[in-house]
């Protein structure tokens, strides 16, 4: 890994700050550390907001449930609320990664995880995403679990998670906390952006933004829901991934 | 800087590197090699550990992020005179061949039956609603973060179905 500095805001106010100065947000730490340590990702200063108070709760609302960004994969996928009132989403994320990742990743981090592309995972290769300019070998290469739809010729890579496939399905919205201290909603669709010819801009995210929660609109009354994912193991992110409520 | 972490219950501050992981704070530092290094990736589960009761990679937490938690390495989960039910297990069913995974198999089971109890459902799971039955599948599933390289898993599941089969609480003490 690259040398960097490690502070631990106490709030969300001290992190938005760290966060719009350029420190990167760490909590769960189980993509970005393994990123960090490949060097495909090096970050000047960590701010760990795994301790930062009152994210990692679920909360019933009047229109469905607030998922703290902290809460972590397990947590959210054994919530008897969810099993019951949103199968899909415990679903999905049994479908993904492992007991002890699970137990580590959080909700928002889970959102904002990195593309398994082999490239870019690959510091000595070509990466559009990685070094802007460098050209997409998996274009013609290595494209096994990369996207058919929504890709450019400067990027097909896919996003990794299986949470993310069923939240977008329940039409989850991500809460965001601006630096300044506003916040706003934005539907999870409109939280990523397609690469076109700028993949290296994953997110919609403007700086210093937190997610500081998931929100889950009230499950339709009656419905089936169902998660079938495609892949060469379980561990692996999904080939193809098909969801329904 | 200065980390301060509790692991098996003692207390021990550390002068390290922001970029020291747990794994490495435990083996290199506080001279705990129970934790193995396999992959450094997450992906084996060789150096798996409780963090406030919970199985995590020790290699994929930095050791600053761990200050404030309760660490359990395979240490402290019983001794030779007295091992833990699944230690007791793991060397009555044969569970191993080399070793080297079998620390983190151990920890990641005493998590897994901790979690098992608690009724969380896994992938293979029938039913989110529960409750939860610890078949072969089961356990597989479960222990699907934890690779043996010499392919000792039969026995590994066997030693692992014989402490879930005990006395909740005989499993309840090997996890705290």
């Amino acid at each position: 890994m690259r040398p960097f500095g490690y502070t631990r805001p106490a709030g969300l106010a001290e992190a938005g700050t760290a966060a719009a100065e350029g420190a990167t947000l760490i909590a769960g730490g189980t993509n970005l550390l393994d990123l960090m340590k490949l060097q495909v990702a090096a970050p000047e200063r960590l701010a760990d907001i795994g301790h930062v108070p009152g994210l990692d709760g679920i909360e019933e609302t009047e229109t469905g449930l607030r998922i703290g960004a902290l809460v972590t994969n397990s947590a959210l996928a054994a919530d008897p609320r969810i099993r019951k009132g949103w199968p899909v989403l415990s679903r999905a994320i049994l479908a993904g990664a492992s007991g002890q990742i699970r137990n580590r990743a959080t909700t928002a981090g889970n959102l904002l995880q990195r593309t398994r592309c082999p490239y870019f995972q690959d510091p000595a290769s070509a990466c559009n995403k990685r070094v802007p300019g460098s050209g997409c070998p998996a274009r013609g290469g290595v494209s096994r679990m990369t996207a058919i739809l929504g890709t450019s010729e400067n990027c097909i890579a896919a996003h990794p998670s299986d949470m993310a496939v069923a939240m977008v399905l329940l039409g989850a919205e991500a809460e965001i906390r601006a630096a300044a201290g506003t916040s706003r909603r934005l539907a999870l669709p409109d939280l990523w952006r397609v690469p076109g010819d700028q993949p290296d801009e994953e997110t919609t995210l403007q700086p210093g933004e937190i997610i500081t929660a998931v929100h889950l609109p009230a499950p339709r009354g009656g419905a089936v829901q169902a998660y079938r994912k495609g892949a060469r193991r379980n561990r692996d992110a999904g080939t193809g991934c098909l969801a329904r409520p | 800087m200065q980390i301060t972490l509790s692991v098996n219950g003692e207390t021990r501050g550390l002068d390290l590197d922001p970029r020291v992981t747990l794994l490495d704070a435990l083996r290199d530092h506080l001279r705990l090699t129970g934790s193995k290094k396999g992959c450094d990736h997450g992906q084996c589960g060789a150096c798996t550990v409780l963090m406030d009761g919970r199985r995590v990679n020790a290699c994929l937490v930095l050791a600053a992020m761990a200050e404030g938690a309760e660490i359990t390495t395979v240490e402290g989960l019983g001794s030779p005179e007295a091992p833990a039910a699944l230690q007791a297990e793991f060397t009555a069913c044969d569970g191993f061949q080399c070793g080297y995974c079998t620390p983190g198999q151990i920890m990641s089971a005493t998590g897994m039956l901790g979690e098992a109890r608690e009724g969380w459902p896994s992938h293979v799971s029938p039913s989110l609603a529960g409750p939860v039955s610890l078949s072969d599948g089961e356990i597989a599933e479960r222990m699907s973060g934890n690779l043996c390289r010499c392919a000792a898993y039969p026995s590994i599941r066997q030693a692992i179905a014989k402490a879930a089969a005990l006395p909740d609480e005989t499993v309840a003490e090997a996890g705290e």
